[in-house]
């Protein structure tokens, strides 16, 4: 198993695992969001829906499931194109670079979801 | 590129999962337009009904809908069902027909 910090991975297993807990979670979230706008929604219900405790609950969840799933997702694809074997040094600078960049687009989504979730 | 299906289904879903997570920024904004007041509200409606918008929105609801079948088809997988290079491909076919049936009837939805 790959232990060098810049792996940024932890075992294949836990990722594999994680992978699909948190994709079922998020097609079950989309799919109560596709049933609340589907046919059309005004503002007042939509409001109230969003503050109800369990939507919040299953947004936030729905987020941090987000958060590990693109996690994962990116670092596979970073890890298979952005390569020293495919890029040189270059590749190594520049996957961590992205990886850098993915974790703070990642962390600004939840501050910003958890802000819209529970600011409002 | 001459590749076979199964290489295009697994590269879709790569690139789907990219773009995603950067449209997932549109998603995020829409969420906060929408529920911040009455007035951001109808205002996110207005910018809706740009035709650009809707080609944008109708751009992440592709991105999400043949995702999410790809997922479900590696769900599917998980559990032994169409491991062999036959099933393989009957896969990724079944995938690209039910995700672009599940884009056109979203973009009719859209529209």
């Amino acid at each position: 198993m790959v232990t060098a910090v810049t792996s940024f991975g932890r075992s294949g297993v836990s990722d594999w695992l994680v992978q699909r807990v948190s994709a079922v979670i998020l097609l079950a979230y989309f799919t109560v969001i596709g049933f609340a706008i589907g046919g059309g929604v005004e503002y007042g219900e939509w409001k109230a829906l969003f503050e109800q405790t369990w939507m919040r609950v299953f947004s936030l969840l729905a987020i941090l499931s987000l958060a590990a799933h693109a996690w994962i997702g990116m670092w596979a694809v970073f890890t298979d194109y952005l390569t020293e074997r495919l890029m040189g040094a270059t590749g190594n600078a520049l996957r961590i670079t992205c990886q850098i960049g993915s974790s703070l687009l990642i962390f600004i989504y939840v501050v910003w979801s958890i802000q819209i979730l529970w600011g409002y | 590129m001459r590749l076979p299906i199964t290489a295009w289904a697994s590269i879709t879903h790569r690139a789907s999962g990219v773009f995603l997570f950067v449209g997932m920024a549109v998603l995020i904004w829409m969420l906060d337009a929408s529920l911040k007041s009455p007035e951001s509200f109808d205002a996110m409606v207005g910018v809706l009904s740009s035709p650009l918008v809707k080609l944008v929105l109708w751009a992440i609801f592709a991105g999400l809908m043949y995702h999410t079948v790809a997922g479900i088809k590696h769900l599917v997988a998980d559990f032994g069902i169409g491991e062999t290079m036959e099933g393989g491909v009957l896969g990724a076919r079944i995938v690209f027909v039910v995700s672009a049936v599940l884009i056109l009837l979203g973009g009719l939805w859209i529209w």
